[in-house]
């Protein structure tokens, strides 16, 4: 294998709501050779369960199916290979939907793999009573208080599968909770043949998933120097030159909008950070105290020095359980007196609604007044009365009809409280699930990956 | 000595961790690293997110990025999933420490 050997793997969708934009611009406006695709947030595992409760054929991503049908025709005609932790709790539904959409398109001649085992909900009882204890990671608290309303639980795989489903000629990769920075160390031990115990090569991996992970997060977006970012609407997404060594270098296409520079890139790395020395994940452990970067050219920045260590012997679980319902209104109140005016209308509303018969307790009323430095409070001092504020209002309960009776009487309090309230526009309010997120330890031995690959 | 934000000599980004958030700050140059190494402490951090934050503030050093990277404990109103509050996630706890005005030497803002 030549040194010189270059793989260019983007970052089209940081989230799962992220710009569709993304995934199109970056397959259409230059050079690739992988395309990565984060769909997964703690709370999406849970939303995807109750989705496949009511339709065991659904689970996963959709939009990413869909996004699929437009970009398809352009990778098989590059050769850009896509990798998506787009299955939700259901990689094999969603295999199924993206054969039907290569079909549909008339296409020939494409390989999809899929990476099964992360999902163990169903073998909780198994596992705990094989000795596994799920402690809360963040708090030491015993599982058992949740047991009977969990939702979901699944393990942070890491790369090694899909680099199996790669070797197997898969064009398209679909996993269920990979980690992030597994989506891009897959395709590098698969191209460059890294070992799965050279540990700084897999923390360089681990760092560019990092850097990537995010979309558009390291190509000037959320930025502090916001005014040197030039063209935000056009902003290219991340793409990565990576070389054999570990060292890549991080860019964007040719002639689009936003900015690469060590700060941009910095402030990505920083996102989210823990013990920057212990960077734990599935296949090492990384040192960002130890990561080098350089302005390497206009829109390019150079990263080398990263060093690794072994991961260590357990996965971490992401569990989720059903913990009752909020709910939040809002109501614009404009001045003179716009905040005394505004706490004036919540106590009354929540007096109305203990008129029912039963009140909300004190503990779970939430009361925010937007315009009066919620988000800066006890930093930046309030200047002077604001003409207006935005009431925030609403509560928490494991009683769904009680929150219910508080979206009601919001709306009465335009013409029964005091004077000044407009901006009801957003309608009534609805109560959503509280989705309980609880991280857990799980001993590596105990997880089986499966892939599949299937040729439509 | 001039009294300046931290705005004027770092860059920061903030997001959630569990029910707490993580702020990472940026010095712009090697010599305000060494500085706010020396004063950006975490009681100075705790006492300014006294009304936000309501758990022990951590602190990790990384030279070679010039970051100092903060965990707020408690600092969401009760999780990222759970809570009722605007900034549910932190989004902003970077922009709120880049509030903080400190004496910075002369010869350091050159």
């Amino acid at each position: 294998m030549s040194q010189d050997k270059t793989v260019l793997i983007a970052n089209g969708q940081g989230f799962w709501g992220d710009s569709l934009l993304g995934p199109l611009r970056l397959v259409e406006e230059g050079p690739l050779d992988y395309l990565t695709l984060d769909y997964l947030a703690e709370v999406t595992m849970s939303i995807m369960q109750k989705q496949k409760l009511r339709n065991p054929s659904a689970g996963y991503a959709t939009d990413f199916v869909e996004m699929l049908r437009q970009i398809l025709p352009t990778c098989q005609k590059k050769g850009i290979k896509v990798i998506a932790n787009a299955g939700g709790v259901n990689p094999k539904g969603c295999l199924e939907a993206i054969q039907s959409v290569v079909k549909e398109l008339g296409m020939t001649g494409i390989k999809i793999g899929i990476v099964e085992g992360d999902d163990i909900l169903d073998q909780i009882p198994e596992l705990m009573a094989s000795g596994e204890k799920f402690k809360n990671l963040d708090n030491g608290a015993a599982v058992d208080s949740i047991l009977d309303k969990m939702s979901s639980a699944n393990v942070y795989i890491g790369a090694k599968p899909i680099v199996d489903a790669l070797a197997q000629g898969a064009d398209i990769v679909v996993t269920g909770r990979s980690t992030d920075p597994s989506l891009v160390v897959a395709p590098l031990i698969h191209e460059f043949g890294w070992s799965m115990e050279d540990f700084d090569k897999l923390a360089a991996g681990t760092v560019m998933g990092h850097i990537l992970e995010c979309g558009a997060q390291c190509t000037g977006g959320n930025y502090n120097d916001w005014r040197n970012v030039p063209d935000f609407a056009r902003i290219g997404y991340p793409v990565v030159e990576a070389k054999a060594d570990g060292t890549f270098v991080v860019t964007k296409h040719e002639g689009t909008g936003g900015l690469v520079n060590v700060d941009t890139v910095t402030s990505q790395l920083m996102y989210e950070l823990g013990d920057p020395v212990n960077y734990l994940g599935p296949d090492c452990t990384s040192d960002f105290t130890t990561i080098k970067l350089e302005q390497d050219g206009e829109n390019r920045v150079r990263v080398s020095g990263v060093k690794g260590s072994a991961p260590t012997p357990t996965y971490k679980v992401s569990m989720s359980y059903e913990d009752g319902y909020k709910i939040v209104g809002q109501l614009t109140y404009t001045g003179p007196d716009a905040i005394e005016k505004a706490n004036l209308g919540a106590s009354i509303l929540f007096e109305r609604v203990g008129m029912y018969g039963k009140p909300i307790p004190e503990a779970d009323r939430f009361v925010e007044l937007f315009g009066t430095n919620v988000c800066y409070k006890g930093i930046v001092k309030q200047e002077q009365e604001p003409s207006e504020v935005l009431l925030r209002v609403g509560a928490k309960s494991h009683d769904k009809k009680l929150l219910n009776i508080l979206a009601r009487e919001l709306a009465p309090l335009i013409t029964s409280g005091p004077v000044g309230v407009t901006g009801f526009a957003a309608g009534r309010p609805r109560p959503t699930e509280i989705v309980g997120y609880w991280p857990a330890l799980i001993d590596k031995t105990k997880v089986t990956t499966r892939v599949i690959v299937e040729e439509v | 000595m001039a009294r300046v934000q931290l705005f004027d000599v770092a860059i920061a980004r903030s997001g959630d961790k569990g029910d707490g958030s993580n702020v990472g700050i940026k010095a712009r140059t090697p010599e305000l690293y060494e500085f706010l190494r020396e004063n950006l402490t975490t009681a100075v951090v705790k006492d300014h997110f006294k009304e936000i934050c309501f758990g022990d503030v951590k602190r990790y050093e990384l030279p070679n990025l010039q970051v100092l990277n903060f965990i707020l404990e408690d600092s969401l109103g009760g999780g990222g999933t759970e809570t009722l509050i605007m900034d549910a996630q932190g989004k902003v706890h970077s922009l709120a420490l880049l509030h903080m005005e400190m004496d910075i030497p002369d010869a350091l803002l050159a």
